[in-house]
């Protein structure tokens, strides 16, 4: 496309650095003499149908910013000094390619990390890398793997495959799609609108759907901006969800508002569970030589054991009519009798012990307004339910998810139009190592991920999630134990602003590190303890591919910058330099291996920008439990150890965990720390989201730094006033483990009992070597948030439920520190 | 001088989300420096009864906005309207906005100076 003289549009697909977020909007981009001089949604693209945030809208200002890194630099002072020299990439490649041999050759590949921020388009690149190095440990450098992973791998415990809001977005005409219905309500849970665009979802697609008729639930501390629109709005207590899921499920359940043809069908609900060890009864404990991966039911026709067979999904005799309900006494193998009960009966006791009035007690949200909010959930047909990364950023986050997966697998709600629907990638065109997916690019052996840090400890890593897990790694780099770590590699990872939690201790880390590389665009708190920087390019600088749910996207290169190369790139070429056997000849021929499931080569792809499934792919919806599309053997059914929906998870109880969904008390709440709550009087959530940044990201860009200048605290008016604090006062926020400060908005958004700040804030104006970092320890937050609080299943941290005090600052003492 | 108030912008209040997506698109189209732009966004939080309060957010074109004459002479919508995330901005011609004011509550009709 042309226009004007020297005009050229490009259409291209957003996806990581320059916006930031998680992308999949479509945009025209304006070239004009190779420069970017407009960006604007691309009208005809369903994703966004033409409409564009402010990040992505102050693109000009990013791209052609006179911080941008253009040549890779090597570190001449120590570490933090902040001196550089501007080297070729040659040298640059020659000199990691060393460094990092180096490494492998003494310590093994195992002894060097590749760390990402959120990841995007630099997951599966990164992974290429690592994986072409030898390395296993490729990690997510947030405290529990605390986002988007988590609840991925709990929904697919429970039911194999993971699912979310229907918003129409498998089809090109969205809305106006006939198979398509609008949800009679959505339960937002814990998700806030500014920060616009989560993983998965465009944001904005819920206010399209309350123009529709849509009515909403929020459940939320704060009076969000859906909160003050909603027809309930539950101010829980942070990090009490999964108690309040509980509570939902004791009124439907008591209420008989479930779906009871889908228990009987879909769940585990008949499985048998022995009284004596409370495991599930298997094949293999009732008869000698019996399969133990088949479970045992309750056949009331015969009034006898009957067996469901895991692998063919079926009993294994004629016409079972299994019990649901009761208490059952089996003969096993060893001649030994047992009484057994239902799964559906254990899940019910465990139900019952979340009567609302407890569950008020826990949560601090009224009685009436659970019951009224779980009947009206249960009675909209079809009802969705939309959640933020507070449900991971708990360390009790799969039982949580355990709970309120089972809230829209009991109503009836999974994989209907309208509902929560299974969200798979496109075609099942997957590029690396995923939650549930194994993809094109992989570990050469299973030998070379028996090191990976973390995945010895927790399920999951060993199931679902092949990451190293991050807390067990941070404690690694300092023990050495079972295996030192001696070099990292951080691509688009800031984890002295950002991701990091306690983030000093990180600095610490890096700096005992033998040789780190740091990959981004501009340079930040943790690119200046790094040995050298490789500058990478936006959206708009290459080209790639968006394998990432639905659509299948190309990202087509736009202009170039300076000597910056793509994330790809420069992981293709190093990838080729470590692995004599690297199996691409070069980056488009990767891309169409992994394109390949959905019949496109990357450029017919280009040429077409996005690609939908058709009718009848595994990718597509809906209800394809019934009609046989989730599981490789096309069986009907599920891709859980028993092939059902499980309220009594297998691989929990495998893992050694509590099988049923449950809550569990957060460890620094007032309720858990009784004692440093007399200190620290107030709940600290932190993670306040801005419209106009993604995480540490933006601080540099003018359009968007006028709109939101500095690190907010919400105070709710009575606190600030208890405490003489005005709006617009800077304020200290401090616990046992530091303190930084934040600018007051005075603000009914937030309860008393509880303080909201910003995360992510170091300030990109200030002086970059040490001490200062870019003034990263004045406000960042995560300085008052421990790490080593990850669940017992290695996922979830404690970061939007600490305790804290504030005061003002003292201007006087600010001053005669500054002198 | 009637003829120099013929359009105007609705805004469907109930619906804006405060993402700055039309202060920014307008920087953008005009490439204002700091603290100038044709469009500002207003935070308005009203306190209710029993512990509640109602956020609102409003778009309010400044005295520097020209409702993207630029834009509009080629049929383009203006800058702000096109990327409005929630949709609820439009532009036309007064009489037509205010007929549709009537048809929903929480919409006001600006008519800037232009």
């Amino acid at each position: 496309m042309t226009k004007g003289k020297n005009r050229q549009i490009v259409r291209t697909t957003t996806w990581s650095a320059g916006p930031g977020c998680h992308g999949g909007c479509g945009v025209l981009a304006h070239i004009e003499d190779g420069k970017l001089v407009k960006i604007e949604g691309d009208p005809e693209h369903p994703w966004n149908q033409g409409r564009l945030c402010s990040r992505c809208l102050a693109m000009t200002q990013y791209i052609n910013h006179p911080d941008r890194l253009t040549r890779p630099l090597k570190r001449i002072g120590e570490r933090g000094e902040g001196k550089w020299q501007e080297i070729s990439w040659d040298e640059a490649f020659d000199l990691i390619e060393n460094k990092l041999g180096k490494i492998r050759e003494d310590y093994g590949p195992e002894s060097v990390i590749f760390s990402m921020g959120t990841g995007r388009d630099i997951g599966a690149w990164i992974c290429m890398l690592a994986y072409a190095y030898g390395s296993p440990n490729v990690m997510f450098a947030l405290s529990g793997i605390a986002c988007y992973s988590p609840r991925i791998s709990a929904v697919e415990t429970v039911q194999g495959d993971y699912c979310i809001l229907d918003a129409a977005q498998w089809f090109p005409k969205r809305y106006e799609d006939p198979r398509y219905q609008v949800p009679e309500c959505i339960v937002v849970w814990g998700y806030n609108i500014p920060a616009s665009c989560p993983d998965n979802v465009f944001g904005h697609w819920i206010i399209d759907l309350m123009k529709k008729g849509t009515k909403i639930i929020t459940i939320d501390p704060r009076l969000s901006w859906f909160a003050s629109r909603a027809e309930k709005w539950l101010r829980l207590r942070p990090g009490t969800d999964g108690a309040l899921a509980m509570g939902f499920l004791n009124v439907i359940i008591n209420e008989g508002l479930y779906d009871k043809e889908f228990v009987e069908k879909w769940t585990n609900a008949a499985h048998l569970v022995r009284s004596d060890t409370g495991k599930l009864l298997r094949e293999s404990d009732w008869v000698e030589g019996g399969s133990p991966v088949n479970f045992v039911v309750w056949d009331t026709a015969r009034q006898a054991p009957a067996i469901w067979d895991s692998q063919q999904l079926e009993y294994k005799s004629a016409n079972v009519r299994p019990a649901l309900e009761g208490e059952y006494e089996v003969s096993l193998a060893d001649g030994t009798r047992v009484s057994a009960k239902t799964v559906c009966d254990v899940f019910v006791e465990q139900v019952n012990q979340y009567p609302v009035e407890r569950v008020s007690e826990i949560t601090w949200v009224p009685p009436k307004d659970i019951i009224e909010a779980a009947r009206l959930y249960a009675r909209s047909k079809p009802a969705a339910i939309h959640w933020g990364v507070p449900i991971d950023m708990t360390p009790a986050i799969t039982p949580t998810v355990q709970a309120i997966t089972d809230l829209w697998c009991l109503t009836g709600n999974l994989d209907v139009p309208g509902g929560n629907v299974i969200s798979r990638y496109a075609f099942d065109a997957v590029a690396y190592a995923l939650p549930g997916a194994k993809g094109v690019i992989k570990l050469k052996s299973k030998e070379d991920d028996e090191k990976r840090i973390g995945a010895d400890q927790y399920g999951p890593l060993r199931k679902f999630i092949w990451r190293a897990q991050t807390d067990v790694t941070l404690e690694q780099i300092f023990t050495e134990d079972p295996y030192p770590i001696k070099g990292m590699w951080l691509q688009a990872c800031n984890p002295v602003a950002g991701i990091g939690l306690d983030p000093k201790r990180w600095v610490e880390a890096l700096k005992k590190l033998d040789f780190v590389v740091a990959v981004d665009l501009f340079m930040n708190p943790t690119t200046q303890l790094a040995d050298v920087v490789l500058p990478a390019t936006t959206f708009l600088e290459k080209d790639s591919i968006r394998s990432w749910w639905i659509p299948l996207q190309s990202i087509n290169k736009a202009i170039t910058v300076g000597e910056c190369k793509p994330d790809i790139e420069i992981n293709f070429e190093l990838a080729k330099r470590f692995d004599p056997d690297f199996r691409w000849n070069n980056i488009h021929e990767l891309f169409d291996e992994i394109l390949k499931p959905s019949g496109l080569t990357f450029r017919e792809l280009q040429q077409q920008g996005w690609a939908f499934p058709p009718e009848g792919h595994p990718s597509h919806p809906y209800h394809r439990f019934e009609k046989g599309l989730l599981r490789p053997d096309v069986k009907p059914g599920f891709q859980t150890p028993s092939g059902k929906v499980e309220l009594y998870s297998v691989l929990r109880e495998e893992w050694g965990l509590e099988p049923v969904a449950h809550y569990e008390e957060p460890p620094f709440t007032p309720i858990s720390q009784p004692e440093l709550c007399k200190e620290y009087p107030l709940i600290l959530s932190t993670g306040r989201r801005s419209p106009v940044y993604f995480h540490a990201e933006h601080r540099n860009i003018p359009w968007l730094r006028e709109i939101d200048p500095d690190p907010v605290i919400e105070i709710h008016p009575k606190t600030a006033k208890s405490l003489n604090i005005a709006n617009g006062e800077w304020v200290w926020v401090e616990n046992w483990l530091g303190r930084c400060k934040f600018r007051a908005k005075v603000t009914l958004v937030v309860p008393e009992w509880m303080v909201m700040t910003a995360h992510g804030w170091w300030f990109p104006e200030e002086p970059g070597e040490e001490p200062s970092l870019f003034g990263v320890w004045k406000s960042n937050v995560n300085q008052l948030i421990p790490m080593g609080f990850q669940g017992e299943d290695g996922l979830g941290a404690p970061i939007k439920h600490l305790l804290c005090k504030i005061y003002r600052v003292d201007e006087q003492e600010e001053a005669r520190d500054a002198r | 001088m009637p003829d120099k108030c013929e359009y105007g912008l609705l805004i469907d209040y109930e619906y804006c989300t405060g993402c700055y997506a039309c202060q920014v698109a307008c920087a953008q189209e005009y490439g204002w420096p700091e603290g100038m732009g044709g469009i500002r966004v207003i935070e308005v939080e009203q306190r209710l009864p029993n512990d509640r309060a109602y956020l609102s957010y409003i778009p309010f074109p400044t005295e520097l906005c020209i409702l993207c004459a630029p834009r509009t002479r080629q049929g383009l919508e203006p800058a702000c309207v096109k990327h409005c995330m929630a949709a609820c901005m439009k532009y036309g011609k007064i009489e037509d906005l205010a007929r549709e004011m009537s048809q929903k509550p929480r919409m006001v009709l600006w008519v800037p100076r232009s």
